[in-house]
C-alpha cells in the first residue's frame, strides 16, 4: 500500500456567484521517501489540492474524493483523528514565512507545544530536541536564538524555522506550498539543497508545490503539471522535461530560459491565468492554446497514458506527434 | 543568471497579462456603482435626503410656528385632529415643527463643523505629510494630544466662557473633530509622495503644480469623501449632547438634543415628547452611519 | 521598556500644560470671567479668589501661582460658594463618578472581550447576532436616548429600579447607570473583538497552527487571543475618554452627584473656576488612562522593544 494515495480529489468553493470548483478528479500516489512535484500558475487549483488533504480549506470550501494515508481517509476523519495525524505524521511548510509564524510567541514555544502534543514530551524535552532541529536546519547559535519572537529572524531563517518546526515528529509525508518563494534567490538554492538533504537523512516523502520549473528539475522524481483545477501531465520529472506531451507544459518550459538551447527568445504564453469562475465546458487551456479547435472547448479530455510512453500520463485531445510541431518552434 | 532570465520571462508575461487586464474604466464611474448597489446606503440616502428636505420645508408648509402656544392644546398627543401631527410639548408648541426646527439646527451645525473641521484637517495633514521632518512630528504630536484630551469638558468650558451662540457651538465641535482627518490626509499624502508614478511623472519632468492636481489631489479625494461622511454623524452627535446637557443653542430656538433633554422630564406622562426627536436624531444617526460605510466599501478598494 | 515607559511619561507633560494653559488664559480673556475685576462679587469669595488666584500680581506670576498650587494638588476656590474649595466638592462627587464609571469600564471589558470571542467563534450563533446588535445599537442611539428609554422600561414600566438619584451606594441606584455605560462600552468593545479574533483566526500563521494538529483550544487561546487583544487595547484610550463623555451624560441622565452632574451644574451656573479645576483633573485623568494604555501595549507587544 502506497504510503499516500489520492483518488479522484475535487475542491469546491461556495460563493454568492455560484460554486467554483477549483481542483477536479486529481489522482496520484506518494511512496515512502519520494518526492513528487506539482506545477502550475497562480490558480490552477494545486495548493487547494494540498490544503484540502490537510484541512486547511477556508470556511467556504469542501473536499470530496479520498486522500488515503496509510488507508485511513484524510477528508473524512473527526478533527481529533486528523489532528493526531497532522504535524505528526503529515507535515507542512507554508508559502509566506513572514506570516506563517505566530509574531506574538517565541520560536521556543511554537516548536514545543508540537513536541509536547504529539510525542507527550515535556517541555525541557521538547525544548532541546527543538534546538536540535534548528541546527539541522543550520541555523547558527541555536540554542540563543531559539528564545527569539519571529520578527528578529530574516526571511530565509524563518522558513528555516518553519521547516524544523514541521520535522520536529519526524514525519512521513512533508508538504511543501511554495517553500521558496518568497525568498531571495540566494536563499532559495540554500532551502532547497536543505530539504534534499533532510529528506535523504530523516528518510520523509514531499510534495513539492511550484510554479517554478527550476525548483521542481532538481528535486523531484516525479511531477504533476496542474492547469485550471486539472492535471494535464503527470509523469517522471525527467520524461517530463525532456520530452512534454501537453501543450501547456511545452508552454511553460518554452517560458524557462535553458543553458543547453542557444537563442534568447522566451516564449510566453499568450493570456491570462483562467478565471475559476468561468471554466470552458472543455479542455480548461483551451483559451490560450495554440491548437485548440472547437473539439477542445467542447470536450473535456480524459487524462490517459500518453501513447508510446506508458509511464506518462496526459490529458489532451491531440495526438503527441501533432505537437512535435510546436515543441521545435518553441525551442528553435 | 538562470534565474534573473527566468525573472525576465515572468516579466513579460505580467507585462502582457496587465495590458490585457485594462479596459480604461473611471474608478469614480466603479465606485459609484458600487455605491448604489448597497441598498442600505441608498436606502439611508433616501431617508436621509427627505429628513433634510423636511426640515428646511416643512415649518413653512405647517400651520404652526415653533415658540407659539397653541393655549388649546398643551401636552397633547399626536392627532390628526387640530394638524399637530407630533404632539405639543408642555407649553402647547407644536411638536412637528419644533422638531423640523431643532433638526435645522443640527444639521446646520453638523454641515457647518463638518466643512470646517474637514478643511483644517485637510490642511493641517497635508502640510504635514508635504513638509514632513520635524514640522511633521510637531504637527502631529499635537494631533495625538488633541487626542488625549477629553473633549466634552473642555467643550463645557468654552461653551461657559464664550457663551451658547450657534457659531460658537460650531467652533467648539470643530475643535475637536478635525483630528482623524488630519491623520488620515497625512498618511495618505506620505504614502503618494513615495509612490513611483509621482516619480515617474517627475522624471519625464511634469511641474510640481501638476503633479499636485493631477496625482496627489485625485488620490486624495477617495479618502477624503470617506471621512468627511464619517465625521458628519460623529458632529452630529457632539452637537445634540451638548445641547442635551444644556450647553447648545438657548430656548426659545431649539435642537434635537434641546428637545430630547425636554421629553426626558416628562416622559413618564407625555413619553412622545421625548419619542419623535429621539428617533429623528437616532434615524438620522444611523442612515449617516451607513452612508459612511457605503461610501467606504465603494472607494477603499482594500476592503474588498 | 523601561526608557520607552519613561519617555512616554515625559511626552504626557506637553499635553497636560498645554490644556491647563489655555484653559487658564481662555478664562482670563473672558470679559465679566472670575477674573474680571469690575465684577461685583461677595466679599468672602473675593477673599477666597484673591488667596488662591493673587489677582493683585501680573499674569505671569498669577499663572505660576496657580500651577504651584496645581501641582500641590489644590484645584482652586469654587466662585459661587464660598465654603466650598474646588478639593472639598471633588471630594464628594469623585468616589461616586469612579465606581459607576470605572466599575463599568472594567465590567465592559470582561463582558466585551467574552462575547467577542463566543461570537467570533459560533458565527450566526444567537450570541453573534447579540454582539452585532449590541454594536448597532451602541453607535446609533447616544447614551442620551437610551438612558430615559432605560428609565421608562425598568423604573416607570416595571418599576424593579429607581429612576434616578443616589443613597450612599446602594446597589439599585448604581444598576442603571452601569448597565448604561457597560452597554456602550460594550458595543464598541464586543464589535471590535469579534472582528479581530475573526481576522486573526482567517491568518496565516493561524493555518500553520492548525497544519501543526493543535486543538481547538490551544489555537484559541494560545495563537490567537493576545494579537487579537491588540486593536481592543489600542481602543480603549479613545473609549476612556468617550466613557468620561457619557460618563458626563449618564450622571445627567440619572441624577447623580459624580464630577459630571458637578461640572454641568457648574456649568449653568457660571462657576468658572469650578469648571477649570474640574477639566484640569479629567484632563490629567484622561491622560493618565491613555499613558497606561499605551504602556500596556507596548508590554503586549513583542514587535515593539524600546
Amino acid at each position: 500500500m502506497s504510503l499516500l494515495q489520492v483518488k479522484n480529489l475535487g475542491v469546491q468553493f461556495q460563493t454568492p456567484d455560484g460554486y467554483v470548483y477549483a481542483v477536479n478528479g486529481v489522482n496520484f500516489e506518494l511512496e515512502k521517501g519520494q518526492t513528487l512535484g506539482i506545477v502550475g500558475e497562480s490558480g490552477s487549483g494545486k495548493s487547494q489540492s494540498v490544503l484540502a488533504m490537510m484541512g486547511l480549506l477556508a470556511k467556504n470550501g469542501k473536499a470530496s474524493g479520498e486522500a488515503l494515508y496509510n488507508g485511513q481517509n484524510l477528508l473524512t476523519m473527526s478533527p481529533k483523528q486528523l489532528n493526531g495525524i497532522r504535524g505528526d505524521r503529515v507535515s507542512m511548510i507554508f508559502q509566506d514565512p513572514m506570516t506563517s509564524l505566530n509574531p506574538y510567541l517565541t520560536v521556543e514555544r511554537q516548536m514545543t507545544e508540537v513536541l509536547q502534543l504529539h510525542k507527550n514530551m515535556t517541555r525541557r524535552e521538547a525544548k532541546k530536541r527543538a534546538i536540535e532541529l534548528l541546527e539541522a536546519v543550520r541555523i547558527p547559535e541555536a540554542a540563543r536564538r531559539i528564545d527569539m519572537y519571529p520578527h528578529e529572524f530574516s526571511g530565509g531563517m524563518r522558513q528555516r524555522v518553519m521547516i524544523a518546526m514541521a520535522l520536529l515528529c519526524e514525519p512521513e509525508v512533508l508538504i511543501a506550498d511554495e517553500p521558496t518563494t518568497a525568498l531571495d534567490v540566494t536563499v532559495q538554492a540554500q532551502i532547497l539543497s536543505l530539504l534534499k538533504d533532510l529528506q535523504r537523512d530523516f528518510g520523509t516523502a514531499i510534495i513539492m508545490i511550484t510554479h517554478d520549473l527550476g525548483v521542481v528539475a532538481g528535486l523531484c522524481e516525479k511531477v504533476m503539471v496542474m492547469y485550471g483545477g486539472r492535471v494535464m501531465e503527470y509523469g517522471k520529472s525527467d520524461d517530463l522535461f525532456y520530452n512534454p506531451t501537453h501543450p501547456y507544459t511545452i508552454g511553460l518550459l518554452g517560458a524557462l530560459p535553458r543553458l543547453d538551447h542557444d537563442g534568447d527568445t522566451l516564449v510566453s504564453i499568450p493570456g491570462n491565468p483562467p478565471n475559476m469562475a468561468h471554466m470552458p465546458k472543455g479542455c480548461p487551456f483551451s483559451e490560450r492554446c495554440a491548437h485548440a479547435n472547437a473539439h477542445c472547448v467542447e470536450v473535456l479530455p480524459a487524462l490517459e497514458a500518453a501513447g508510446n510512453q506508458t509511464s506518462m500520463l496526459r490529458a489532451c485531445h491531440k495526438s503527441v506527434a501533432e505537437l512535435q510541431i510546436i515543441k521545435e518552434k518553441a525551442y528553435a | 543568471m538562470l534565474r534573473s532570465k527566468q525573472k525576465a520571462a515572468a516579466e513579460a508575461i505580467a507585462a502582457n497579462v496587465g495590458a490585457v487586464a485594462v479596459d480604461g474604466r473611471s474608478p469614480w464611474r466603479d465606485a459609484r456603482e458600487r455605491f448604489f448597489r448597497n441598498k442600505a446606503a441608498v436606502l439611508s440616502l433616501v431617508i436621509l435626503t427627505l429628513i433634510t428636505l423636511a426640515c428646511v420645508f416643512g415649518p413653512m408648509l405647517l400651520p404652526h410656528s415653533y415658540e407659539d402656544t397653541d393655549w388649546d392644546a398643551m401636552s397633547m398627543a399626536p392627532t390628526l385632529l387640530n394638524s399637530h401631527y407630533f404632539g405639543t410639548d408642555e407649553l402647547g408648541r407644536d411638536l412637528l415643527v419644533r422638531c423640523l426646527i431643532g433638526g435645522r439646527i443640527s444639521l446646520m451645525v453638523g454641515l457647518m463643523a463638518t466643512i470646517a473641521s474637514v478643511t483644517i484637517g485637510i490642511v493641517w495633514g497635508a502640510t504635514a505629510g508635504f513638509l514632513g521632518g520635524k514640522v511633521d512630528t510637531l504637527m502631529m504630536r499635537i494631533v495625538d494630544m488633541m487626542y488625549a484630551v477629553p473633549y466634552l469638558l473642555i467643550a463645557i468650558l468654552m461653551v461657559t466662557l464664550l457663551g451658547r451662540e450657534f457659531y460658537l457651538v460650531v467652533l467648539t465641535i470643530t475643535v475637536f473633530s478635525w483630528m482623524d482627518m488630519a491623520r488620515v490626509v497625512r498618511g495618505q499624502t506620505l504614502s503618494i509622495k513615495s509612490k513611483e508614478y509621482i516619480e515617474a511623472a517627475r522624471a519625464i519632468g511634469v511641474s510640481t503644480g501638476s503633479i499636485i492636481f493631477r496625482h496627489v489631489v485625485p488620490n486624495l479625494l477617495g479618502i477624503v469623501v470617506i471621512y468627511t461622511t464619517v465625521t458628519v454623524p460623529g458632529v452630529i452627535l457632539t452637537e445634540s449632547v451638548l445641547s442635551f446637557l444644556g450647553l447648545g443653542v438657548q430656548e426659545p430656538m431649539t435642537s434635537w438634543g434641546v428637545l430630547i433633554e425636554d421629553g426626558t422630564g416628562v416622559m413618564e406622562t407625555t413619553p412622545w415628547i421625548l419619542l419623535f426627536p429621539a428617533a429623528m436624531l437616532s434615524i438620522t444617526l444611523y442612515c449617516a452611519n451607513y452612508i459612511g460605510d457605503g461610501m467606504r466599501d465603494a472607494l477603499d478598494p482594500k476592503d474588498r | 521598556m523601561w526608557s520607552y515607559a519613561f519617555r512616554r511619561v515625559l511626552m504626557t507633560i506637553p499635553t497636560l500644560l498645554l490644556v491647563i494653559t489655555v484653559c487658564y488664559l481662555m478664562l482670563h480673556a473672558t470679559p465679566g470671567g472670575p477674573f474680571d475685576t469690575e465684577r461685583k462679587i461677595s466679599a468672602a469669595v473675593l477673599a477666597n479668589l484673591q488667596a488662591k488666584y493673587h489677582l493683585d500680581l501680573p499674569l505671569w506670576q498669577q499663572y505660576l501661582y496657580y500651577l504651584k498650587s496645581l501641582l500641590q494638588g489644590d484645584l482652586g476656590a469654587s466662585f459661587r460658594y464660598a465654603d466650598w474649595s474646588v478639593n472639598d466638592l471633588v471630594a464628594n462627587a469623585l468616589p461616586v463618578s469612579l465606581a459607576i464609571g470605572g466599575g463599568s469600564l472594567l465590567l465592559s471589558v470582561f463582558i466585551g472581550v467574552g462575547l467577542g470571542i463566543i461570537a467570533a467563534l459560533r458565527q450566526n450563533s444567537i450570541i453573534d447576532y447579540l454582539v452585532m446588535l449590541v454594536g448597532n445599537l451602541g453607535s446609533a442611539f447616544p447614551s442620551f436616548i437610551i438612558g430615559p428609554v432605560l428609565i421608562m422600561v425598568f423604573a416607570i414600566w416595571l418599576k424593579v429600579s429607581p429612576a434616578g438619584g443616589w443613597n450612599d451606594f446602594q446597589i439599585s441606584y448604581m444598576l442603571l447607570p452601569m448597565a448604561l455605560l457597560t452597554f456602550i462600552n460594550v458595543s464598541t468593545i464586543g464589535r471590535v473583538m469579534r472582528g479581530s479574533l475573526i481576522e486573526v483566526l482567517n491568518s496565516n500563521f493561524i493555518r500553520t497552527a492548525k497544519a501543526k494538529g493543535l486543538p481547538m483550544h490551544t489555537i484559541v487561546f494560545r495563537h490567537s487571543l493576545k494579537p487579537a487583544l491588540m486593536p481592543v487595547v489600542s481602543v480603549l484610550g479613545p473609549l476612556a475618554i468617550s466613557s468620561i463623555t457619557s460618563a458626563v451624560v449618564t450622571e445627567s441622565v440619572f441624577s447623580l452627584p459624580g464630577l459630571g452632574k458637578l461640572i454641568i451644574n457648574g456649568a449653568s451656573n457660571r462657576d468658572y473656576t469650578l469648571v477649570l479645576g474640574l477639566v484640569v483633573l479629567v484632563t490629567v485623568v484622561a491622560v493618565v488612562l491613555n499613558l497606561l494604555v499605551d504602556l500596556a501595549y507596548a508590554l503586549l507587544d513583542p514587535k515593539i522593544r524600546y
